[in-house]
C-alpha cells in the first residue's frame, strides 16, 4: 500500500549536506574547543596554587632546567610547519610529498616524547612532591598524552593513505589530525611559558 | 510538483530493538528516557529513606554513616542518572524531528554516549557493595572529606563515584558535540536561525554550556582522584594544596549545570504555552536570544556557591551582582510566557497543567534565588534547608514538572498512542501538591537554622519536617499513576493521529510514530516560525498536500 506524498522543491544550498562525512570536521572543532577548557582549568589551577604557595619548590630542588625543553619546543613548533607542508602537498595532489612531510612530523613528535621522557628521568622530584611536583607532572603528562595521541592519529592516517583512491579530493581525517596537532602545539607554548619561563614565585 | 510515494505502513519494528545498540535517534531517545525513569525510582527510593529518617528528630531509621551515603547517592543519581539522561532523551527525540533531519549528525557516537549511561549507572550502584559503602561526601564531593580513605582500599565508594562521574562527563561531551553539530549543520531548507523552534535554541544553549563547563569538572575530578589514589596534594593543605581550588573547578561547571537542566525546560514551556493557548509565542526573538545571554552570564556566577568559603570581598560583591543580573534574561522569558497566555484560549490539558505548575514553581525558586544571591542572606542560610528547598524547587518543581509536560505532550508523536488524560491529571495533582508540601517547609526550616545533611535535629524543627516528609511520600505515590499511564497507554492506548494537539511544527507533519529516517528525502521547505497560531500562515511549502497525505494514510490505517 502506498500513499501519494508531495516532494518539496529542491533545497537551497547550505544546510542539508548529504552524508555524515561532511559533519565530522565541525564536530571535531567543537570537541577541540571543549578540550581546551580542561587545559584552561589545569593552567589556572597551576597559577593559583603557585601564586598562593609559601614554599613552591620542594626541598633540594632549585628550579627547572630550560635548555632541553627549549629544544623540545623548537622541535614541536617546527612540526606544526611540516604538517602544514604535508597538507599542502596533498592539496596539490602529491601523495608522496604528503607521506614524506607527514612522516617527518611524526618523527618530530616522537622526538618530543623522547625528550620529555629523558627530562622526566633526570628530575629529582616526583608526582607526590607537593603541589609543585603534582602540577608539573600533571600538566606535562596530560600534554604528553595528547602528543602521543597525535602521533597515533598520524600513524592511522598514514596507513589509510596506502588504500588506493582513499585520499582523492582531500580527506577530513587528515585535516582533523592536523588541526589537533596545531592545538597540541599551542597548548605546549602556553605550558612552556607557564612552567619553564615563569619560574620566580 | 512531482509526487513521490512512500509506504504507509512499514513492517512494525520489534520492541527488542530498545535493548540493542541501535543508532536511530528516536530509539536512543526512548532508551534514555526509560533508563532515566528507572534511576528516578532508585533516587526516589533513597529520598523516601531520607524523609523517613527526618520525620522524627532522632536518628533512628538508618545509621548516620549510611545516611551520609544515602543523600550523596540521592543527589548523584537524580542529577547524573535521571535529569541529564532524560533531557538527552528529549533532545534525541525532538531535535532531529523539529529541524527536519533524518537522524543525529553522528548516530554511532550517539549510541555509544547512551550505552555509557547504564555502564556508569551500574558502576555507581556497585559502590553500595564495596567495603566502606558508597561515597558519603555529598554530591559535590568537597575535599578534605572526599580525599579521606580510612579503610585504605584501592576500590572505595568515593573512587567509584569519581569514575562514574568522569564517565558521565565523557558521555555528556559526546552528546553535546552531537547535538550542537546536528543543530548547526542539519536544519531543514529555509530554517534560518530565527525560524528554529525555541526548544532547539535552548538545547543548543544548554549543550554549549556542557561543552564549556564540563571539562572544568573533569579536570578538577582528575586531580581529586590523584589526591585520593596517587598521593598528590592538589587539595591537601598539608602538601601546599588548596581545597577551595576544587570548589572553583566544581562550581564553574556545576552552577551552569543548573542552566543545562533548566534551559531545555524553558524551551518546553515556550513550545507548549503557544499550543495550549492558541497564540503565537510572545517575543520569540527575545526568548531565543535570552537563552544565550543566560549562557554568557551563567558562566560568571559560580562563586555565589562559595560566599562562606573564604573568598575575597571584591569577589563576593562581583558575583552577587552577576548572579542578580541573571534575573533579567530569565525575567524576559517569564514575561514572554505570561504574554503568550494573556487572553489566549487556554486548554487545561495534562501537559498544560504541568507547564503552568512548573512555571509557578520556577518563579518561586527565582525569588528565593535572588535572596540567596545576596551575600548577607546567603551567609546566614548557607548549608541550611533553605538552600535545599531552593534547588528542589528549581530541579523538581520546575524542571521535572516541565519534563513531565514534555513527555505527555510528545508521547503520541513517538509511541503512536494517546496517554490517558484522567490518570495524567491525577499525576499532576499529586505531583504539584506533593512538591510544594515537600519543599516549601524547607524554607522556614532553613531560616530557623536547620542544617542540611543531618539525620537528627533539634525537636523544635519537628513540625515542618513532618509536613515535608508527608509531601515527599505524596510525591512517592505520584509516580504510580504516571507509570500506569505510560505503560497502559503505550500498550493499548487509543491510536494517535499525526497532530492530536493541533500544534504547529515540523515534528507534527510526520506520521505518529515517524518513519526511521523522519522525512527521508522529502524534507519540506520551512517558510516561517512554528508559532503561527491564529494566523493561518503555512509553516512549510505544500503544507496542505502533506497534511492531506498524512490524513489519507491514517484513514487507510484505521480502515484496515
Amino acid at each position: 500500500m502506498t500513499t501519494a506524498y508531495p516532494t518539496p522543491t529542491p533545497a537551497p544550498e547550505g544546510h542539508h549536506a548529504e552524508g555524515h562525512e561532511s559533519h565530522n570536521l565541525t564536530g571535531f572543532i567543537i570537541f577541540l574547543c571543549s578540550e581546551s577548557v580542561i587545559f584552561l582549568a589545569f593552567f589556572s589551577g597551576y597559577a593559583l596554587l603557585k601564586t598562593s604557595a609559601l614554599d613552591w619548590l620542594p626541598p633540594g630542588v632549585d628550579g627547572l632546567e630550560w635548555q632541553m625543553p627549549l629544544i623540545n619546543s623548537i622541535v614541536l613548533v617546527s612540526s606544526s610547519g611540516t604538517i602544514y607542508l604535508a597538507e599542502r602537498a596533498m592539496a596539490k595532489g602529491s601523495l608522496w610529498g604528503f607521506r614524506a612531510f607527514w612522516l617527518l612530523t611524526m618523527a618530530l613528535g616522537a622526538y618530543f616524547l623522547y625528550g620529555q621522557a629523558v627530562e622526566w628521568s633526570s628530575l629529582k622530584f616526583g608526582f607526590t612532591s607537593g603541589t609543585f611536583g603534582g602540577t608539573f607532572y600533571l600538566l606535562t603528562g596530560f600534554h604528553g598524552l595528547h602528543v602521543a595521541t597525535g602521533v597515533f592519529l598520524m600513524t592511522l592516517m598514514l596507513i589509510k593513505s596506502f588504500i588506493p583512491g582513499n585520499y582523492k579530493g582531500g580527506e577530513q581525517g587528515v585535516q582533523a589530525t592536523s588541526l589537533f596537532w596545531h592545538f597540541v602545539d599551542v597548548i605546549w607554548i602556553i605550558l612552556f611559558l607557564l612552567i619553564y619561563v615563569w619560574q620566580r614565585s | 510538483m512531482t509526487l513521490a510515494t512512500f509506504p504507509a505502513s512499514e513492517p512494525k519494528p520489534s520492541w527488542t530493538r530498545y535493548f540493542t545498540f541501535n543508532t536511530d535517534a528516536k530509539v536512543i531517545g526512548i532508551q534514555y528516557i526509560v533508563l532515566a525513569f528507572f534511576f528516578f525510582l532508585v533516587g526516589g527510593l533513597l529520598a523516601m529513606i531520607i524523609r523517613g529518617e527526618l520525620i522524627t528528630p532522632e536518628a533512628d531509621l538508618v545509621d548516620r554513616t549510611v545516611y551520609n551515603g544515602i543523600y550523596t547517592m540521592h543527589g548523584t543519581v537524580m542529577l547524573f542518572l535521571f535529569v541529564f539522561p532524560v533531557l538527552n532523551g528529549l533532545n534525541n527525540l525532538l531535535i532531529p524531528t523539529m529541524i527536519g533531519a533524518p537522524d543525529m549528525a553522528f548516530p554511532r557516537l550517539n549510541a555509544v554516549a547512551f550505552w555509557l549511561v547504564p555502564i556508569f549507572g551500574v558502576l555507581l550502584m556497585s559502590s553500595f557493595f564495596v567495603p566502606g559503602g558508597p561515597a558519603y561526601s555529598g554530591w559535590w564531593s568537597y575535599p578534605p572529606v572526599s580525599i579521606q580513605n580510612p579503610l585504605g582500599h584501592l576500590v572505595s565508594g568515593q573512587g567509584l563515584w569519581l569514575t562514574a562521574v568522569a564517565l558521565s562527563g565523557v558521555s555528556s561531551i559526546m552528546g553535546a558535540v552531537n547535538f550542537v553539530t546536528t543543530i548547526i549543520r542539519m536544519r531543514a531548507p529555509g530554517m534560518g536561525w530565527f525560524r528554529m523552534p525555541v526548544f532547539c535554541w535552548t538545547a543548543l544553549a544548554a549543550q554549549s554550556l556542557q561543552l564549556i563547563g564540563l571539562p572544568s569538572l573533569t579536570g578538577g575530578a582528575i586531580m581529586l582522584l590523584m589526591d585520593l589514589v596517587a598521593g598528590t596534594s592538589f587539595y591537601d593543605p598539608a602538601g601546599g594544596g588548596d581545597p577551595v581550588l576544587y570548589q572553583h573547578f566544581f562550581w564553574f561547571y556545576s552552577h551552569p549545570a543548573v542552566y543545562v537542566i533548566i534551559l531545555p525546560v524553558f524551551g518546553i514551556f515556550s513550545e507548549l504555552f503557544p499550543v495550549y493557548s492558541r497564540k503565537p509565542l510572545f517575543g520569540y526573538v527575545y526568548v531565543a536570544v535570552a537563552s544565550f545571554i543566560i549562557v554568557g552570564l551563567g558562566l560568571v556566577v559560580w562563586v555565589h556557591h562559595m560566599f562562606p568559603s573564604g573568598v575575597p570581598e571584591w569577589m563576593r560583591n562581583l558575583f552577587m551582582f552577576t548572579t542578580m543580573l541573571i534575573a533579567v534574561p530569565t525575567g524576559v522569558k517569564v514575561f514572554a510566557w505570561l504574554g503568550t497566555l494573556w487572553r489566549g484560549k487556554i486548554r487545561l490539558t495534562t501537559p498544560m497543567l504541568f507547564c503552568l505548575g512548573g512555571l509557578f514553581n520556577f518563579v518561586f525558586a527565582g525569588v528565593t534565588g535572588i535572596m540567596l544571591a545576596t551575600v548577607p542572606i546567603d551567609i546566614h542560610v548557607s548549608n541550611t534547608y533553605f538552600v535545599v528547598g531552593h534547588f528542589h524547587y528549581v530541579i523538581y518543581g520546575a524542571a521535572v514538572l516541565g519534563i513531565f509536560a514534555a513527555i505527555y505532550h510528545w508521547f503520541p508523536k513517538f509511541t503512536g498512542r494517546m496517554p490517558y488524560e484522567g490518570l495524567g491529571k491525577v499525576h499532576f495533582l499529586l505531583t504539584f501538591v506533593g512538591a510544594n508540601l515537600n519543599f516549601l517547609p524547607m524554607h522556614p526550616l532553613g531560616l530557623m537554622g536547620m542544617p542540611r545533611r543531618v539525620s537528627s535535629y533539634d525537636p523544635e524543627f519537628t513540625f515542618w519536617n513532618v509536613i515535608a516528609s508527608l509531601g515527599a511520600f505524596l510525591l512517592g505515590v505520584s509516580v504510580i499513576p504516571f507509570l500506569l499511564n505510560m505503560v497502559s497507554s503505550w500498550v493499548r492506548g487509543p491510536r494517535a493521529t499525526h497532530n492530536p494537539w493541533n500544534a504547529i511544527g515540523l515534528e507534527w507533519l510526520l506520521p505518529s510514530p515517524p518513519a526511521e529516517d523522519n522525512f527521508g528525502e522529502h524534507v519540506p521547505v520551512v517558510l516561517s516560525r512554528p508559532y503561527g497560531y491564529g494566523s493561518g500562515e503555512p509553516l512549510v511549502e505544500h503544507q496542505a498536500e502533506i497534511e492531506a497525505a498524512l490524513i489519507q494514510a491514517e484513514q487507510l490505517e484505521s480502515a484496515r
